[in-house]
């Protein structure tokens, strides 16, 4: 077995392994501990994924798939179901397979200085390694059954983490993440039937293209897969259960949801549903550009009138991710790559965002915006990360979120015609309410005089936290500064698939 | 042999049966001789590991047919069979060791529970070979029969016996049904085999447009929706799966729904016309879906709600013989590809349903009924590994992972409904596991609550005939506990190698 393949197996094999050792530990710290190891050796196992990539971008040809992965797995499991263990990774999974592993060992890392209320340390850690795997699947399926499993394992795990670890009104909050999600993955299955049972094969290298799908099949499929992700991503008016998860969710649990499980969504989209159904994607590209713009002013519009801290990130997300679809929605070269570095960017900025909600939520019991004001007088470091962090989604230039965001806009006017235009016009407004809403809760939070709550905080910031922020800002900055990063892996495959868009 | 008054018998392709039949006579002797209740559980139980082995066995060779005039036989004993009595006699097996804490209770008279017992699986074993609507019904009626007393069985408890009488009724009026519609089937075409039966119907088109034939058909089809407990048909189960005995309702729920349902799937597969059939199918199998997933979503019992998902869960069953009624379905793959789908989403159902009651025996105290799903909260705390078992389970029938078994099984349905082009019935099966999932967590999400503060509540219900036992207190049994282990690392096993049980299906 080369190396390759070895490490794509192992980056699954060892959070799953991982967890069931995390679940057998007794003493609770250190079962954290070994999840945090876990963790580790996870990343440690995704990172080096990208050396001795076979071809690359150069190998990119008229006669070539229009996915060439660079390692790949690829075994018999269930060839009744038309179901193979095909995993493989290239530019377009692995940057988001890097920040999975990333934000889960972060997660690991938090709890090993905090575990919420609700339940154990060590139950906590395994589910999020189980997550991680879910994700992680996702993420490296080539195999359309195999990515609808991986695409389920995530639910259940991620359910228990909200409605055990959660806040006062986690119960209800975990029930509706649950049945919404499950709702779009249901839709997911329907779809991959109809593609599997049209091409007689669920190999998404063979499959990419459409080539071997009628228009009608492609339509139907298109539709079916597209609401199955825009629930997931989630894609206005489908994302009401993100604002209650979000904020009812531990902060790890919000940082995973938020960071990762959402690009579940837009990966599908792009990986999945444009790439196996293009005729089906160009149809329905308007609707879908018109709900992400939509998603875009409405998520900004509502997190103008947020009075609560938690609450006002989570929806903030669906504005984010209405850039991404949008930039996916033009199905240009510069539209996906302004997706794929969007979702890099959300994921990284909103964790820490995330992060340090939960910093003021435990300090001061509240997350109320009337009751918190002053941050900056009583605890500077954590006002200044928040401000840098909330700068940092509103996409100013040099900072990781502007990329995502401009380049959707400037797709969309790429694009033309009287519709796109428009479309690209109202994005960029909507990108200006963003600033608004993220200027309005600095001044609330850290400008002012201090609260009562406020006022009793200490300057200090735990090792702990500062280990869990540090690589996020500093990601921030480097995905900000050079974008290259992830647009360089990405090139290739994106060029490819556009290339089958036409 | 045909022009011989006298047929030739073989005699290995009755072997299970035989095996069945004697487990029964054998715990009857062994109750009447030895009288022990050890013994006699005992008998029964290595009884039925000798049929499901034999079954198996003979199942592993050729198909082999017996009792034939001509080409048309009574009893083929081939792939499809051998699978429904090596099931029918596990689940046998595995009730037997729920029984266990039931049976020491002293209420209800072992050798007689054993004896009906393996009176019923004999019913079930030889129900898959049945090749003729007499041996059919007589299958069904020799599984079902049993089961009326062992509802029933239950010294002293007025729920137990008004279910046993709901059960008898519902179910006497369906079999008279069936037998109604048998005789004017045979009225029709002079046949009985069903293969006979239905190469008839098939040649002479103007039979299948009597209006007889479509009374016939509707009758044995409906006569058989009874015993599976499909809407509008399924008034009866709730009520009497919360009245019987635990291990029983764990019998009526898994190998009592199998007999229905493969009864179903032989007159549908080889008797009776699918372009009249498959409609019939498709509008059962929303209806029991829809109104079984919703009506669960209010149960406040834990039985009666397993009651209604299992409803639901028929309606899964049935889901894929929906894709019969369009011409698409009915092309030669596609229907081969639905049967298989129909039998692999029995048997996922079966073992994940039986894990579940084990779980639900195991986690109550010795001698009671379900309870409420209140009584279950914070089961996890006491009995982490049980508790386990049994939302492992319960995940599984709601088709999500960690239970791979009930996903695949789910995914099996799909396939095969879209393969014979009736996307619509997938949406409509993929919509109802939303619905299913809401409550299937919810009766998960219980075990690992919070427990409550105060004592368990007295009002354990109004079908609670057991004095309110402490909340420690749950059953201490053994066989019990392995039941649960075995059933769910079957599941677990099949969840990961699901390729196993569908190429027996297939065959």
């Amino acid at each position: 077995m080369r190396l390759g393949e070895f490490l794509l197996v192992a980056v699954l094999a060892v959070p799953a392994l991982g967890a069931v050792a995390v679940a057998a530990i007794r003493p609770d710290r250190v079962a954290r501990m070994v999840g945090t190891v876990v963790a580790a050796l996870t990343l440690l196992a995704a990172l080096p994924l990208v050396a001795d990539r076979d071809g690359g971008w150069f190998g990119y040809g008229a006669t070539a798939p229009a996915v060439r992965p660079w390692h790949q797995v690829d075994l018999a499991w269930v060839p009744g179901l038309d179901l193979r263990f095909h995993l493989g990774v290239d530019g377009i999974s692995w940057p988001l397979v890097v920040l999975t592993a990333l934000l889960t060992l972060l997660c690991c890392g938090y709890t090993l200085w905090r575990v919420p209320e609700g339940g154990s340390g060590r139950a906590l850690v395994a589910l999020l390694l189980v997550v991680e795997v879910g994700i992680l699947g996702t993420f490296l399926a080539l195999d359309l059954v195999l990515f609808f499993v991986f695409f389920e394992v995530v639910l259940l795990p991620m359910y228990a983490v909200i409605a055990f670890w959660g806040g006062p009104d986690r119960r209800r909050a975990a029930r509706k993440f649950a049945l919404y999600t499950l709702f779009g993955s249901v839709l997911l299955l329907v779809g991959v039937y109809v593609v599997v049972a049209a091409a007689g094969t669920a190999d998404i290298v063979a499959l990419t293209g459409g080539a071997e799908l009628s228009r009608g099949t492609q339509l139907a499929a298109f539709t079916l897969l597209a609401l199955a992700f825009a629930v997931k991503s989630p894609l206005w008016p489908l994302h009401s259960w993100l604002p209650d998860a979000h904020s009812q969710a531990p902060t790890v649990g919000s940082v995973v949801l938020a960071g990762v499980l959402l690009k579940m969504g837009t990966y599908g989209l792009i990986r999945v549903a444009v790439g196996i159904a293009p005729e089906g994607a160009r149809w329905a590209a308007p609707v879908l550009g018109v709900l992400a713009v939509a998603a875009i002013v409405v998520g900004s519009l509502v997190c103008l009138a947020q009075t609560e801290l938690k609450r006002l990130i989570a929806y903030s997300s669906v504005g984010h991710m209405g850039f991404v679809l949008l930039g996916v929605a033009t199905l240009t070269t510069t539209g996906i790559q302004a997706a794929l570095i969007g979702n890099v960017a959300h994921g990284v900025i909103t964790g820490l965002l995330f992060f340090l909600a939960g910093a003021v939520k435990d300090r001061t019991g509240t997350g109320e915006l009337a009751d918190l004001s002053g941050l900056r007088e009583t605890a500077p470091r954590l006002a200044g990360l928040l401000g840098f962090a909330a700068v940092a989604s509103l996409g100013l230039p040099g900072l990781a979120g502007f990329w995502g965001e401009a380049f959707a806009v400037v797709a969309a006017v790429e694009v033309g015609g009287p519709l796109w235009t428009t479309l690209a016009v109202l994005a960029a407004f909507g990108g200006a309410l963003t600033a608004a809403y993220f200027l309005r809760l600095l001044r609330r939070v850290t400008h002012g005089r201090p609260s009562p709550v406020v006022g009793r905080l200490t300057p200090g910031l735990a090792g702990a936290e500062l280990a869990a922020w540090v690589p996020l800002v500093l990601l921030a900055l480097a995905v900000g500064l050079v974008p290259t990063l992830v647009l360089g892996v990405a090139e290739g495959p994106v060029d490819a698939l556009v290339e089958v868009l036409r | 042999m045909t022009g011989s008054v006298v047929q030739s018998v073989d005699n290995v392709a009755l072997l299970p049966a035989y095996l069945a039949a004697g487990t029964a006579v054998l715990v009857l002797l062994a109750d009447l001789l030895v009288a022990r209740a050890r013994v006699t559980v005992a008998t029964a139980a290595l009884g039925a590991v000798a049929t499901a082995a034999g079954a198996a066995l003979v199942g592993a060779g050729d198909e082999r047919r017996t009792f034939c005039v001509g080409p048309d036989c009574s009893y083929v004993f081939g792939g499809r069979a051998a699978l429904v009595a090596v099931v029918v006699a596990l689940l046998t097996l595995g009730v037997l060791g729920l029984s266990g804490p039931l049976l020491r209770a002293g209420r209800s008279p072992v050798g007689e529970y054993c004896f009906l017992l393996a009176c019923s699986m004999t019913g079930g074993v030889v129900l898959g070979a049945a090749g003729d609507l007499i041996t059919l019904i007589v299958a069904v009626e020799t599984l079902t029969l049993p089961l009326y007393v062992l509802v029933g069985l239950r010294r002293g408890s007025l729920a137990s016996a008004e279910a046993a009488v709901t059960f008898f009724v519902v179910s006497v009026v369906a079999t008279t049904l069936t037998l109604l519609g048998a005789a004017l089937l045979y009225a029709v075409t002079g046949g009985l085999h069903l293969d006979r039966i239905g190469a008839l119907l098939a040649e002479r088109p103007e039979l299948r447009d009597l209006p007889l034939t479509t009374v016939a058909v509707a009758l044995v089809v409906l006569g058989l929706a009874f015993k599976v407990a499909a809407v509008p048909f399924h008034a009866w189960a709730p009520a009497t799966y919360d009245g019987a005995p635990l291990p029983v309702a764990a019998y009526l729920s898994t190998a009592s729904k199998l007999g229905g349902v493969v009864a179903l799937l032989a007159v549908v597969q080889r008797a009776l016309p699918a372009d009249v059939t498959g409609p019939v199918l498709a509008g059962l199998a929303v209806l029991t879906m829809t109104v079984g997933n919703l009506v669960a979503l209010r149960q406040r019992r834990t039985v009666r709600l397993l009651a209604w998902s299992s409803v639901a869960q028929a309606g899964y069953i049935l889901a894929p013989l929906g894709a019969l009624a369009l011409a698409s379905g009915r092309a030669d793959d596609a229907r081969s590809a639905v049967y298989a789908a129909a039998v692999a989403y029995a048997v996922f159902f079966v073992v994940l349903e039986l894990a579940a009651f084990a779980g639900v025996v195991a986690l109550r105290p010795a001698d009671a009924d379900g309870g409420t799903v209140g009584d279950l909260r914070g089961a996890a705390r006491r009995h982490p590994w049980r508790a386990a078992g049994l939302g492992l389970a319960l995940v599984g029938l709601a088709g999500l992972p960690p239970g791979l078994a009930g996903l695949f099984a789910k995914v099996t349905v799909v396939r095969s409904l879209l393969g014979g082009g009736a996307g619509w019935l997938a949406v409509v099966v993929a919509v109802n596991a939303v619905i299913g999932l809401a409550y299937y967590l919810r009766l998960t999400a219980t075990l690992w609550a919070e427990p409550v503060a105060s004592v368990e509540p007295a009002a354990a219900g109004a079908g609670g005939d057991v004095g309110s036992p402490a909340v420690g207190s749950v059953v201490r049994a053994r066989t019990v506990g392995a039941v649960l282990a075995v059933t769910t690392a079957v599941a677990v096993v099949i969840g990961l190698a699901p390729q196993l049980l569908l190429d027996v299906a297939a065959r």
